[in-house]
This record gives structure tokens, C-alpha cells and sequence, in this order.
């Protein structure tokens, strides 16, 4: 057992650090759920995508650098730790692309990741609906057999970025009346500019525009833009909710940077004598060293030829809590300058600690809630018996 | 890197496990709350056979060690089997005996300690009170710069939990004095936090399999109480407290290992986060486990009442905490 990076891991470490170094910008980008964030960060994209920094853990022939898992994980922590960005394309990267290596075609791979990796085409998860969130198999959109392809209808929802992305990709009801929910549905690639599309912009929590509702009224989609074999969209599906939770959606990196920002702030501001405080500091840093080295420990199974199975439930709900920690935190730290919103003239100018709160109350809902993640780990990990159901 | 347990390691872990299993550990817990410490030193004996204490002493003095990280996953089976003793401290011990430059106290104790001969007791800023003087072989004792040895204590006071026997160290002879025991005393506190981290976690892993045991097999309302959610999620809440307490606990013991500077904050960070979370798990042992929870005849209520002084003992979470801000 040991955390000890080896020279390749050691030299990689400095190229990404160099390379952040140079060309992260030196004020913020706006927001990246607004028209001009947007516009802002799929440029960043590009930039990221030049120099081959956008997907480092991809094969090099799909614009990645082949790079390990501990070495996605170094990447990660310098990228936040300088500063950069937050990631336009991070839905199609984390959730899409894993699909593709997993279940797509070569023709698809060649297709749709190359302009993924380059921010020239955001894509949006279009798997909710509105009377489908934690139980998702109840969805009722549908996929109907066309001559060469397929006819969607229906309505997705909550969909991230929508407003200002080019594709989205979703499940879709191709076989009515199946035994089970999970049977009969289909996972499927469409543009949001094709005709039948209506992409409606609702406002989040913090106002900003960039989540949406897609109406969707008997649009054509190809053969081509099948993911997997039809009928199969749960299994298809599945495989990318594990990634997204156990690992790939919030790396430790973000979070031990912003632990780091938070001692910062705290040894700036913070009176010495609220030990109640000052405990709620150390428990954000501790978690967010805890969940670091976690991590390294799965990444070495997985490196050994294991696999992530519901342990994937246990780090969501933990990052998801520690997100939040971290941030109440700050604003606690910040008294009343922590009512600013980032933009303020007032706002404390170390780091966006507004948006960032409000972007972590969402964690315990999206990714699967955390009530359906302990479900899961009571269930799965402790061997509960199910709950009964209706 | 590859920051797993070795093969060797988790077999180790293993044997410890079966063995303590075997050996009626509860009955020894009993007795040694009642003063009796045969049934806990033939334990100990039993342990030392395995290698136990080897691991906490230098090759020079009888032992294979020290090794942090080997003593990390005893420490964290001791705790699952709630082995009474001054464990943790007889190991901080051997620690600082080895970094006094002593030699004789070195030669005296430290192949007795490896041996599982000698219990030593250990009182320094965070332990005031002397564990199980009344069954250790001596006591070292760590004020400011100078550490004295002592075998005379005041009346074993009761305490929250039974089995961790709490006195006074009396008197005593100085063993060494100067800014040499001041960095051996704050080496052995943070080896001690490491391995109260460990025991706690081991401790905090045995309440909550005893619990998801519990509530399969209990049944109200027409079906076992682990099928409701309010039940589920506080035993999902458990699990994750005590999972991501570990690689804290492994961290801090390769830190230890290569005396890297941030080993105090690397230990501060696991005692808190495991003792935290092994108390969570008493707490959730006890309610899920309804009036039986209450009762100390079951063996649970030995593990429920460690977990609340194995969370305060050296070093209070406060206190961890204040050390791991301070970097
Ligand atoms: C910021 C944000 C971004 C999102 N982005 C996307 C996206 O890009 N694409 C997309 O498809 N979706 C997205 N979502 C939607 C998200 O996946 C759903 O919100 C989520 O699955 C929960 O569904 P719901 O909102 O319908 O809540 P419900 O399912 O209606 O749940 C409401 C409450 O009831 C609880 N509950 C439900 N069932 C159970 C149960 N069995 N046991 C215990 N409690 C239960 C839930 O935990 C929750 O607290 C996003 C959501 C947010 C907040």
C-alpha cells in the first residue's frame, strides 16, 4: 500500500500544472448556464482541446492522451486548483462518451467524439421527464419504428444546459406494454435543432436560464443514432449512472480545492475564538481529504481489474453532502457579505462561493437523489430486504 | 501507487478476526471490568503469538517493526473484537521508549512489550488519566519535557465504560528530560491517535454488522424492521461514515510510516473522522436495537459503551480538529 505518484504520474503532474498555468484565464468566465458563459466556455473547450487537455483519459485517436485513471484524478486536481473553468461539455464527456466506448459503434465513436472533445458540439441528458424522476422506468416518451429510423414524441425535462446545447440523448419507450417498465426502451441520440424539437428554457433555482424542457413531436432520428441494441436502453443507460456517480461526475479535485479556498478564507476572517466554526472548517477540509483518498482506493481496484458496483451510491451522497458543508461554510465565513451574489460589487473577490452554494443545494437531488442512493446501499451493500411496493 | 491493503495484509486481518472469534473475547471484556485480568492477559498472550506486538518495536529489541500500517489493521480487529488493555497505549509506549535514547528503559521494556509481557500504561496532555494502571506493568508518564515511570496509581474510578479502568499515575522516577522526549511524546500521541482511529473503526464496523444483523431478523408490524427506510438510510448513513473514515486511517498510518511532516495532521483528520463515525454507529445500534440496545447484558452494550470514550481518548474530535487546521 502506498500514495506514492510514480515518475510518469510525477511528470504528468507538471505538464497539466505548466500548461494551467499558462492559459487559464485570468478573470472568471461569466456563468456558464448564461448565452455568453456558454459561448465563453465552448471556446475554452477549444482551447482545452488543442493542446489535448479536454479528455485526457480518452485514446489518443479520439483527441485524449491515453491517460490512466490516477492520472484523470492528478489532472483534475490541478485543473481545480488553478482555477479553470467549469466544463460546457462535461455532460457528453462524463455521461455520453462512456456510453459510446462501452455500447456504441465505431462508426458512432469516430462521429460524435471528436467534436465532443472540441466543445463544437455540447450535448444535454435528456433522461427525465416530468413524471419520471427517481423512477425513471416509468417514462412514457416514445420511440416509434419508422422507415430508416425511428419517430420520437414526448416530453423531457430538467434537462442541464439544454437551452444552449446542440444534441441531447435520452431513453425512449420502444416497446408498449412490456411486463416490466425496464423492458422495451431504447437509447437514442437526437439534435435539439431538428424539426419537432421545442427547447423551452426554465430558470434554476439562481434564475439562470440554461436548464430546460424539450417538447418533442415526431422527430426523425437514424438507425445511426441507435446506442446499443433497441429495446436494451435500460442496460445501455445503467452503465453510464454508475460512472456518473461513482467517479467520473465530481472529482475529488474540485473539492480539495475547495477546502483549500476555505482555510484560506477562514485563517483571513474568521474569529479565533468560534471553535464552532472552526469545527465545521475542519470536518469540510477532512471530507474533502477523505473523499480524495477514497477515491484513490477505488481507482487502484479498478486498476487492478475490479469493477464499481453500488459503491457508486456511497460517494454521491457523500460528495453531495460535503459540497454542501463546504459552501455553508464559506457564507457562514463570509457573515453579511455572504448574502452577494458572485457579480456584486461588494462580492468577496476569492472565488464564487454565491454560485457555488447554490449549485451544491442541487447535488442531493440530481444524479439519483440521495434517499434513492441509500436505498441502494441498504439494499445492495447491507443486504436489507427491499421495501414493499405498492 | 496503489493505495489497497496487500494480500498479506487483509490475511492478517483475517486471522486476527477468527482468532478473537474464537477466543470468547466478551467473557474477557467481563472480567477485566470486574478487575479480573487473567482472561484479558492470556488474550494478550494469544496476540503476541500472532506477531501482534512485534509490530511495534524495532528489529534491535526483539521486534519486526515499528509498522505503522500493519499495526492500523490489528488495531482496527482489536476494535471489532473490542480486546480490553491498554493496547493503544502499550504501543505509543514502545514508541517513545525507542525515541528517548534511553537505552536502558529501550532494553528493559521494549522485548517485554514485543514479547506481549509488559502492558504499559501511557497518561500525556490528551490522556490524563491512567488506562488499566491497576493491570499494566508500569506507567510512563509524559508532563512538559520530562517523562517519568511509575508503578503506583490512585483508586480506579468508575467509568462510562467498564472496561476502560481510569486512575491517577502517582509519583514516579524521571526517564528522560529535555526537547528530545518533547518530540518522541508528540510522535507517540500521534501514533496513539492513529491506532484510537483504527480501534474505533473496527469497533464502529462490529456495531453496525451486529445492527444490519438485528433489524433482518426483527419483526414488527409484519415485517423485519431493516425493510423500512427511516431504518435503512441511518444503517446507509453508518456505512458511509466508517467507509470514508478508512482511507483516512490508512493515509495517516503510511504518513507515521514515512515520517512525513503532515503525519500530526494526517492522524488528527482519522481519529476524528473514525471516532465520530464509530460513535455515530453505537448511537444507531442502540435505537435500532430498541430496549435490547438498553440492556447490558447483551455483548452489544460492551461496544456501545467504547465508542464514546474511544472517540474522546487522545484527543477529543475538537482538539483533532484544531490539530489538522493548524496543518
Ligand atoms: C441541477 C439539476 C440538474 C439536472 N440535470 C438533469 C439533466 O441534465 N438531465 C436529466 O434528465 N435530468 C436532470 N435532472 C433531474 C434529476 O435527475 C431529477 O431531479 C432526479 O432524478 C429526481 O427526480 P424528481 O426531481 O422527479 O424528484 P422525485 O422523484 O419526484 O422525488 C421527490 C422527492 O421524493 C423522494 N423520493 C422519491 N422516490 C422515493 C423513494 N422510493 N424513497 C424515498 N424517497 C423517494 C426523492 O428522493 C425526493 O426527495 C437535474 C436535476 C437538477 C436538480
Amino acid at each position: 500500500m502506498d500514495l506514492d505518484a510514480s515518475d510518469a504520474d510525477a511528470a504528468f503532474r507538471a505538464e497539466a500544472r505548466a500548461w494551467l498555468a499558462a492559459h487559464v484565464p485570468a478573470a472568471p468566465l461569466p456563468s456558464l448556464e448564461t448565452r455568453e458563459g456558454f459561448a465563453a466556455h465552448r471556446d475554452w473547450e477549444r482551447r482545452l482541446a488543442a493542446d489535448r487537455w479536454s479528455v485526457v483519459s480518452w485514446p489518443a485517436e479520439h483527441g485524449g492522451r491515453d491517460a490512466s485513471l490516477f492520472q484523470w484524478l492528478i489532472f483534475e486536481e490541478e485543473y481545480y486548483a488553478a482555477g479553470a473553468p467549469g466544463r460546457v461539455s462535461q455532460n457528453g464527456i462524463n455521461l455520453l462518451a462512456p456510453t459510446l466506448f462501452e455500447h456504441g459503434t465505431p462508426e458512432q465513436r469516430a462521429r460524435v467524439l471528436g467534436p465532443m472533445a472540441t466543445g463544437e458540439v455540447v450535448w444535454a441528458q435528456a433522461w427525465s421527464e416530468p413524471e419520471a424522476g427517481s423512477d425513471l422506468a416509468s417514462l412514457r416518451s416514445t420511440a416509434v419504428r419508422t422507415d430508416g429510423g425511428w419517430r420520437l414524441r414526448g416530453q423531457k425535462t430538467w434537462s442541464s444546459r439544454a437551452a444552449f446545447a446542440d444534441r441531447a440523448f435520452g431513453l425512449f419507450r420502444s416497446e408498449p406494454g412490456t411486463p416490466r417498465p425496464h423492458q422495451g426502451l431504447t437509447y437514442l441520440m437526437f439534435p435539439l435543432d431538428a424539426p419537432g424539437v421545442t427547447v423551452r428554457p426554465i430558470g434554476r433555482l439562481d434564475g439562470k436560464p440554461a436548464f430546460a424542457e424539450l417538447f418533442l413531436d415526431d422527430v426523425f432520428v437514424p438507425d445511426a443514432d441507435v446506442i446499443g441494441e433497441p429495446g436494451q436502453g435500460w442496460r445501455v443507460a445503467m452503465s453510464t449512472a454508475g460512472n456518473e456517480r461513482g467517479l467520473t461526475l465530481r472529482s475529488p479535485g474540485r473539492f480539495t480545492a475547495a477546502a483549500e479556498r476555505l482555510t484560506a478564507l477562514w485563517r483571513e476572517t474568521a474569529d479565533p475564538t468560534d471553535t464552532a466554526l472552526r469545527d465545521r472548517v475542519a470536518d469540510a477540509v477532512i471530507g474533502a481529504r477523505a473523499y480524495q483518498l477514497f477515491t484513490y482506493a477505488n481507482a487502484s481496484r479498478l486498476a487492478g481489474g475490479g469493477s464499481l458496483g453500488a459503491e457508486s451510491s456511497l460517494n454521491k451522497v457523500f460528495w453531495s453532502e460535503l459540497d454542501i458543508a463546504l459552501h455553508e461554510t464559506a457564507l457562514d465565513l463570509l457573515g453579511p457579505h455572504g448574502a452577494l451574489a458572485d457579480d456584486a460589487d461588494e462580492a468577496p473577490a476569492h472565488g464564487s462561493w454565491a454560485e457555488g452554494y447554490t449549485f451544491s443545494l442541487a447535488g442531493p437531488v440530481y444524479a439519483g437523489t440521495n434517499e434513492i442512493q441509500r436505498n441502494i446501499i441498504a439494499e445492495r451493500l447491507l443486504g436489507l430486504p427491499k421495501e414493499a411496493r405498492g | 501507487m496503489r493505495f489497497l491493503l496487500t494480500d498479506e495484509q487483509r490475511e492478517f486481518a483475517r486471522t486476527l478476526d477468527s482468532l478473537l472469534g474464537a477466543a470468547g473475547t466478551p467473557a474477557a471484556v467481563r472480567a477485566w471490568a470486574a478487575g479480573e485480568h487473567k482472561p484479558g492477559r492470556d488474550l494478550w498472550a494469544r496476540l503476541a503469538e500472532t506477531g501482534v506486538f512485534a509490530l511495534a518495536v524495532p528489529e534491535e529489541h526483539d521486534g519486526m517493526g515499528p509498522l505503522p500500517v500493519e499495526l492500523a489493521v490489528t488495531f482496527v480487529e482489536l476494535g471489532r473484537h473490542a480486546v480490553p488493555g491498554p493496547l493503544v497505549e502499550t504501543v505509543a509506549a514502545a514508541a517513545l521508549l525507542h525515541r528517548l535514547g534511553d537505552a536502558d528503559a529501550a532494553a528493559d521494556w521494549l522485548p517485554r512489550i514485543a514479547a506481549g509481557e509488559a502492558l504499559v500504561g501511557l497518561c500525556a496532555e490528551d490522556a490524563p488519566f491512567a488506562l488499566d494502571a491497576d493491570a499494566a506493568d508500569t506507567v510512563l508518564v509524559v508532563r512538559d519535557d520530562t517523562v517519568c515511570r511509575t508503578e503506583t496509581h490512585g483508586p480506579v474510578q468508575p467509568a462510562l465504560d467498564p472496561a476502560r479502568r481510569l486512575s491517577r499515575p502517582l509519583g514516579g522516577t524521571v526517564l528522560a528530560r529535555g526537547p528530545a522526549v518533547t518530540a518522541a511524546a508528540r510522535h507517540a500521541t500521534d501514533l496513539a491517535r492513529l491506532l484510537t482511529a483504527a480501534q474505533a473503526l473496527g469497533l464502529g464496523r462490529a456495531l453496525l454488522d451486529g445492527t444490519v444483523d438485528h433489524v433482518k431478523q426483527r419483526t414488527q408490524f409484519g415485517r423485519p424492521i431493516g425493510s423500512f427506510q427511516a431504518v435503512k438510510h441511518r444503517l446507509a448513513d453508518t456505512l458511509i461514515g466508517l467507509e470514508f473514515a478508512q482511507p483516512l486511517v490508512h493515509a495517516a498510518a503510511l504518513a507515521l510510516a514515512a515520517e512525513d511532516p503532515s503525519a500530526g495532521a494526517e492522524a488528527a483528520a482519522a481519529k476524528a473522522a473514525a471516532g465520530e463515525a464509530c460513535y455515530a454507529a453505537a448511537r444507531t445500534a442502540l435505537q435500532l436495537h430498541g430496549a435490547v440496545g438498553y440492556t447490558d447484558e447483551p455483548d452489544l452494550s460492551l461496544w456501545i459503551r467504547k465508542a464514546r470514550p474511544l472517540r474522546d481518548a487522545w484527543g477529543t474530535p475538537a482538539a483533532c480538529r484544531a490539530r489538522v487546521l493548524a496543518g
